[in-house]
């Protein structure tokens, strides 16, 4: 009780007690963070429901023989085109890195060039998943058509083909969305936007939707192509 | 804290649009959460005064049904199939719409930025899209009871193949297009919702307010948020997946299915997958329900019984337990699916843990109470009340908990009253606790206490009265959702009981209007509020009455202590509010008080 009052009064700046942010990060980016872990969850889904169905099924049809063209090759190349999809893919996640960077010193022309190459990327992307799904698409593959045999040479559930349009049309339509942004954020970089603002944080943000997009992408691959 | 003071302080002159409808005030976006809460729960209510008007009379027309329904009431009797589209319209809106969007999305609005002292919500833009986003699924799932081909029909849990087959049942074309669009909106917008009030309370608490100095109500608005975030997503998931049954042609729920003889070509698919999807978000999702009305209760108890909150630290830690039980229970609902017994009995076993935590909250309720000086507001019967409802459906749920009992009891009106208690009407009870106690900052005025309490007396015993009787019923085998009981001989006898059942809740409804009467009559009428109506601790009660852009003139208040301090030994008041310095109440500090500041010093 003899504690000096001002003593007594003092509010520790440790980084749970108020008046800052525990993570150091600002409000934006931990909102970021949550929807990705939150859109995490949805992709878990998706694929959680994959593999009970694929599961459930006595035989499955074997990726290295649905996937084995590319332009150009007609057969016989399994994981030729995917790779370089996926290559692509990573790439452009190298160059939004890159992005983030240069945003960092404030390199405007820059951030706009590394902005470019993401956008580039993605939209090859984009364009190299459009010519798979219209090669299938030749094949007489669609939503409720399946015409690849399972392995063991048995007539295939229609899901093979339901799951796969329907998950890697769902992360393309995640590609087009960050596509989309990607073009945004560009746009206001060359408009000095961020250069107004004095820091370039809204790259990193699309940078971590991005990434996450890149991520689910190896679990699709994995669970379509390898398994 | 400069630069935000400054920020807010830019905003100029507002426009009647940009004050009232597209505001990015939280205290205005509780309102009008609160509002269109308000006028959705009507409709689910009437629409369950119309199917308990069919149970309880099921052979005697009414004219004014026709020329209130039209062709779904033909001769003053309730078409069937109108029947299966009400109980699943009441129940989408009762859980979704009212006490998911209106309670959380009221009282986190409006409580979090006053509560842990911030400005406003993290990011009020995207708060206001929340809102939006939510009004317009409201305004398509009401759109859908006025369809030709009448709403979804096939339960609020639209199960497969009813939801997925377009030609199923007259609700499954239209109706479920309709349900699944204002649901998908739906989730949208609790998840805006949701990442701004977790990075609110994390990010932007005011000096002070470490996380063990926050009221429960912010804690149970965090994890509610966070339940939210996690699992809403599922269904998200499990949803598109339907949109593609009913659409596209694929067989993700569907396989041998038969419709008039004739075999459908799906082929694969199982219905028992959705089920699992939609209980990844359905278990948490009652959580997401009553958590807030939890913290609310919390909040108001300790306040009106003028008494610390018993055991807060345990508070916060049964809280967390839930939450996280709540995603590994799923299981609970799918015993009867054909599941692995040695599965069930992992989900019994997950689901029975859960009585522990809600044990703890309850008794802590109980030991917060005794002994205190209590104060009877209306806010503080229904806190209450929510804790009787609270034990009472609680109770039932440790039998359905159990897989051997759950598979007779599965499907009947024990789980109808099950639920409509600790859920249903619990959470109700919890947002009439959070109105009646938040009114004053809210609306600025107080609302009449006399109509408060016969409000709550009423509604009080048409609750016990409308699902007590439920549970003699699901007993005997009585099965939910069934359009007249008149055919079975052995359910014959339950008619009386039905009609009495009725009864009560027409009059149980009536009782609403009271509340209505009160609420929108006050907004104008009401005697001003003072500042600090209930003597609270809490920090919503030092920022003026009057709503402002920014919540505080000048600086934001920090935080000394946490925010039980009633009733404390050594002080003239009976309550020291949290942005009180330790330094000015000298006579009634304990030497824990310096704990998380000289902690180290008072041991040496």
């Amino acid at each position: 009780m003899t504690t000096n009052t001002s003593e007594i009064d003092e509010i520790k700046s440790t980084p749970w007690n108020g008046g800052r942010s525990p993570f150091n990060v600002e409000y934006g980016k931990m909102m970021m963070w949550f929807f990705l872990l939150s859109d995490a969850f949805t992709f878990s889904g998706l694929l959680i429901a994959y593999g009970a169905l694929r599961f459930s099924s006595i035989s499955w049809p074997n990726p290295d023989e649905v996937f084995q063209s590319a332009p150009g090759i007609h057969g016989g190349a399994p994981l030729v085109f995917v790779g370089i999809m996926t290559f692509i893919l990573i790439m452009s996640s190298v160059t939004m890195v890159l992005a983030v960077e240069a945003g960092h010193r404030k390199a405007k022309s820059e951030v706009s060039k590394w902005m470019i190459w993401t956008i580039i990327g993605g939209l090859a992307f984009l364009g190299c998943q459009a010519w798979e799904w219209n090669h299938l698409h030749h094949e007489g593959a669609w939503w409720g058509s399946n015409p690849f045999l399972n392995e063991d040479g048995s007539v295939a559930s229609t899901n093979f083909t339901n799951l796969f349009f329907t998950i890697t049309g769902f992360h393309g339509f995640h590609v087009f969305s960050g596509v989309v942004l990607n073009v945004i954020i560009w746009i206001n970089v060359l408009g000095g936007t961020y250069e107004r603002r004095g820091h370039y944080d809204m790259i990193e943000k699309v940078g971590l939707y991005w990434h996450f997009v890149d991520l689910v992408w190896v679990f699709v691959f994995t669970f379509f192509y390898l398994v | 804290m400069s630069d935000h003071t400054t920020h807010h302080e830019e905003h100029h002159k507002e426009t009647f649009i940009s004050k009232y409808v597209f505001s990015m005030d939280h205290k205005m976006i509780a309102k009008q959460y609160l509002i269109t809460g308000i006028i959705m729960a009507v409709i689910g209510m009437v629409l369950s005064i119309l199917f308990r008007i069919q149970l309880g009379w099921p052979d005697e027309s009414f004219p004014f049904l026709e020329k209130l329904l039209g062709k779904w009431a033909q001769g003053g009797r309730i078409d069937p199939a109108f029947y299966m589209s009400m109980v699943t319209i009441h129940g989408t809106i009762m859980v979704f719409f009212v006490l998911t969007a209106g309670l959380s999305g009221t009282f986190s609005n409006l409580l979090i930025p006053l509560q842990v002292g911030a400005r406003d919500m993290a990011s009020p833009f995207i708060n206001m899209l929340s809102y939006w986003f939510f009004f317009l699924s409201s305004v398509i799932m009401t759109w859908s009871l006025l369809i030709e081909s009448g709403p979804a029909s096939g339960g609020w849990t639209i199960y497969p193949p009813l939801s997925a087959i377009p030609k199923a049942m007259p609700g499954s074309g239209l109706g479920m297009t309709l349900w699944l669009i204002s649901m998908a909106i739906f989730v949208a917008s609790a998840l805006m919702g949701g990442i701004n009030y977790i990075s609110t309370v994390l990010n932007m608490r005011t000096k002070g307010m470490s996380m063990t100095k926050m009221p429960l109500t912010i804690w149970a608005f965090l994890l509610t948020a966070i339940l939210g975030v996690l699992s809403f997503p599922v269904l998200f998931a499990g949803v598109i997946l339907l949109i593609f049954d009913r659409g596209f042609g694929t067989s993700f729920y569907l396989s041998d299915i038969f419709i008039g003889g004739e075999a459908l070509p799906n082929h694969g698919g199982s219905p028992v997958l959705f089920q699992h999807l939609f209980w990844f978000l359905g278990h948490p999702e009652v959580y997401i329900i009553i958590m807030p009305a939890l913290g609310i209760s919390s909040e108001i108890i300790a306040t009106n019984a003028r008494k610390p909150i018993f055991g807060y630290r345990a508070m916060i830690i049964s809280l967390i337990g839930i939450a996280f039980l709540s995603f590994i229970v799923w299981g609970h609902h799918m015993f009867i699916t054909g599941m692995n017994p040695f599965l069930g009995s992992v989900f019994m076993f997950t689901t029975l843990i859960i009585a522990v935590p809600s044990a703890v909250k309850t008794f802590n309720y109980l030991a917060t109470l005794w002994r205190g000086n209590i104060q009877f507001t209306p806010a503080m019967l229904f806190a209450i009340g929510l804790v009787s409802l609270f034990i009472t459906g609680g109770l039932t749920g440790i039998f359905l908990g159990n897989a051997s009992l759950d598979i007779n009891l599965h499907d009947t009106y024990f789980v109808v009253a099950h639920f409509h208690i600790v859920m249903g009407s619990a959470a109700m009870f919890g947002m009439f606790a959070g109105v009646y106690h938040w009114y004053p900052r809210l609306f600025g005025k107080m609302m009449d206490d006399r109509l408060g309490y016969f409000h709550f007396w009423l509604t009080f015993i048409a609750v016990y009265c409308v699902f007590f009787p439920m549970h003699f019923m699901g007993l005997d085998g009585v099965p939910r959702r069934y359009y007249s009981f008149t055919s079975f001989d052995f359910m014959k006898e339950w008619l009386a009981v039905n009609r009495f059942i009725s009864i009560a809740a027409i009059l149980g409804s009536l009782a609403q209007f009271i509340f209505l009467y009160n609420f929108f009559r006050s907004i104008f009428k009401g005697k001003k509020a003072p500042q600090n109506p209930w003597n609270s601790n809490t920090l919503e009660w030092t920022a003026p009455v009057e709503h402002m852009h920014g919540n505080w003139p000048g600086e934001i208040p920090w935080v000394y202590r946490w925010p039980y301090d009633y009733s404390k030994p050594g002080h003239d008041e009976d309550f020291i509010p949290q942005n009180v310095p330790l330094s000015q109440t000298m006579s009634s500090n304990l030497p824990g008080d310096y704990g998380t500041h000289h902690g180290s010093k008072a041991s040496h």
